[in-house]
């Protein structure tokens, strides 16, 4: 049986449907991210499980419970909020006892595991600080200790490294895993950075104006994309927009501005005409002097970014396109600009959208 | 600051202190040193010879007038942090345009005369006044209620006077509160009275600190109201030294009397303001 089990859920506030007839399950133990742009609905869905709104339809079952009209209090799950809501009248361990306190647990349990859930965190011996004394990593890691110290069922993350410096994202980005990984506790982030979801989550539900439009592991959502919406957002992307015509005995591409049909990738069950469109992620463009065997397109490069241990090439075809490649940096030194190249892929790394 | 002479950027920051000095602490210096002086019949009405006499009169004459003062001004405050919390929580509780509405309508009052208000009160509560004729009318009472120039009436003109002033502050400190700790002690676990007693309490201290302040201060020296609502059992410190000062045209009586009064109120301000202090840090 699942942990979470969403059927059905929509929001509405007034004419906008925030959270649009939302199936979702996850299972226990499961480090989930729910991934999309900033007013897609993520964090209403999030809201939604903490208790925070109430579904106008659907239904929200935890562990075989149905919990849609449980208020905030009584719900098995906790959550860390983006600005991390730290009570600033109580200092650290005040704040992670806070919820200990509420169920009734006895001081001396209660200062135990406060004491067990700093050492989690690593900041044993921070118990009497103010959270206006705490750098920003300092009370993400508070607001963590304080959302697993009631060890919820489920645990929603908000933001979780939004407001952190990029170093310390990375760093903590680790640690989260390893958290998630020694408590066991199912964990759901909500977030907007693609980077993110990919490198915390085991599974990543990306989600467009209120609806889920793809669940999947996340080399499964950046691979195998099923929309166009999908390739674009979760990564970079040269997507080519045309119509299904017969060309060597098979379907293939026909894009406005490009001669040559371009070769799918696999047997489609399309009919001839149908809109499409094929994916290619930047680092999968080969780039050639000379013309090579199949399928290529004559590009001029525009210009290279140097970015440390690859570069980013931005190309233009013939016909005015604009594609972008990433290569290993000492690839992409031989290249000049106005040079004009070959751009080619494997038809395995073009994905086939027909959303 | 750079293009300001640093002559014109000491006068500027200079300026607020001239004028504590010259419009507060000197007049107050004067007064103490009249509270020192003994009563003459001369202009100005004393003759400065340094005695504590009129300290000593004051603890055998006035103590009455002081302990009255600071009960009704006490209670005055706690009715008043009753009714203001629970209104600057509806506000603060309040969407949008409603909520300046609301506002307003508690500043409203300052656009009338506070005399005139005062008086509106008398109208209200004296035994052919408003409410003893409804009760009367509705069979309620056999006969006008004794309403006026007692603790009552002077009480609930503080109360209605001063109001304003603890809405103000407190509804300040409501409406910082940031909703997300409100949600994050719910979602801890917090029943809606735990999270009111635990966190939104707590969180608008400050608030209730300046407001009570604010109403209990004034409130201990004030002469309108018990001049106008109160009676013979009501005598404040305000009433008592307009009485030394006009009637009996003792100016260092009087002065004890105010001095006596600042002292006493200087302390709840020394604590509120350590405490203010306190959470202004964290």
């Amino acid at each position: 049986m699942a942990l979470l089990e969403i059927s059905g859920a929509s929001k509405r506030f007034g004419a906008v449907t925030a959270v649009d007839r939302v199936f979702l399950s996850i299972e226990r133990g499961e480090f989930f991210a729910l991934l999309g742009p900033s007013g897609c609905g993520k964090t209403t869905l999030l809201r939604l499980i903490a208790g925070f709104e109430t579904p106008n339809e659907g239904r929200i079952v935890i562990d075989g419970t149905d919990i849609t009209a449980v208020p905030p209090y009584a719900r098995p799950v906790n959550m860390m909020f983006q600005s991390y809501a730290l009570f600033p009248h109580l200092d650290v361990a005040g704040n992670i006892a806070f919820g200990l306190k509420q169920e009734g647990m006895p001081r001396q349990r209660r200062a135990a595991r406060v004491e067990e859930m700093l050492a989690l965190v690593q900041m044993t011996g921070f118990a009497k600080r103010r959270p206006h004394e705490l750098s920003g990593g300092q009370k993400q890691r508070v607001a963590l200790a304080r959302a697993l110290a009631k060890m919820p069922k489920l645990l929603l993350l908000d933001e979780p490294l939004a407001a952190l410096d990029r170093k310390l994202r990375e760093e903590t980005r680790l640690e989260l895993m390893g958290i998630q990984e020694r408590v066991g506790t199912t964990f759901l982030v909500v977030t907007h950075d693609q980077e993110e979801a990919l490198g915390l989550a085991s599974r990543i539900a990306v989600m467009n104006r209120g609806e889920l439009v793809q669940i999947g592991t996340p080399a499964e959502i950046y691979e195998r994309p099923r929309s166009r919406f999908v390739a674009d957002f979760v990564g970079a992307v040269n997507l080519f927009d045309g119509r299904l015509i017969n060309a060597f005995n098979a379907l293939a591409l026909k894009v406005a501005g490009i001669d040559e049909p371009i070769p799918l990738p696999e047997p489609v069950n399309l009919p001839v005409d149908a809109a499409v469109a094929i994916a290619v992620r930047p680092e999968n463009m080969r780039l050639s002097p000379a013309r090579p065997a199949g399928f290529a397109l004559a590009a001029t490069i525009v210009s290279v970014g140097y970015q440390g241990g690859q570069s980013t090439v931005h190309l233009s075809t013939t016909s005015g396109r604009s594609l972008r490649t990433h290569l290993p940096s000492a690839a992409a030194l031989g290249l000049a600009r106005s040079a004009v190249v070959w751009v080619s892929w494997s038809p395995s790394d073009a994905v086939v959208l027909t959303e | 600051m750079t293009g300001i002479g640093a002559g014109l950027r000491r006068f500027l920051i200079g300026l607020p202190f001239i004028w504590l000095m010259v419009f507060f602490l000197l007049p107050l210096a004067i007064v103490a040193a009249i509270s020192f002086a003994e009563s003459a019949d001369a202009i100005p009405p004393f003759k400065l010879i340094w005695t504590v006499a009129n300290y000593r009169a004051l603890c055998s004459g006035c103590l009455g007038a002081y302990t009255n003062s600071l009960a009704l001004a006490a209670l005055a405050t706690a009715l008043c942090l009753l009714v203001g919390y629970a209104i600057a929580f509806a506000i603060a509780r309040t969407p949008g345009v409603w909520r300046q509405l609301l506002l307003f309508l508690v500043m409203l009052p300052f656009w009338t005369s506070f005399l005139i208000r005062v008086y509106a009160w008398i109208a209200i509560l004296q035994p052919s006044g408003l409410v003893n004729r409804l009760l009367l009318a509705a069979g309620v009472i056999d006969a006008p209620l004794p309403l006026l120039y007692n603790g009552f009436s002077v009480t609930l003109g503080l109360v209605y006077s001063y109001l304003p002033f603890m809405i103000l502050p407190i509804y300040g400190s409501l409406a910082r509160l940031d909703e997300s700790l409100v949600e994050a002690a719910a979602d801890l676990g917090a029943r809606p009275r735990r999270v009111f007693l635990d966190v939104i309490l707590p969180l608008s201290l400050p608030g209730i600190a300046a407001g009570c302040l604010l109403v209990f201060i004034p409130a201990v020296g004030e002469f309108v109201i018990p001049d106008l609502l109160g009676g013979p059992g009501t005598l404040m410190v305000g009433k008592m030294l307009w009485q030394e000062f006009f009637d009996n045209v003792d100016w260092p009586a009087a002065a004890a009397i105010a001095m006596a009064l600042v002292v006493m109120l200087m302390l709840p301000l020394l604590v509120a303001q350590r405490f203010l202090e306190r959470e202004g840090a964290a």
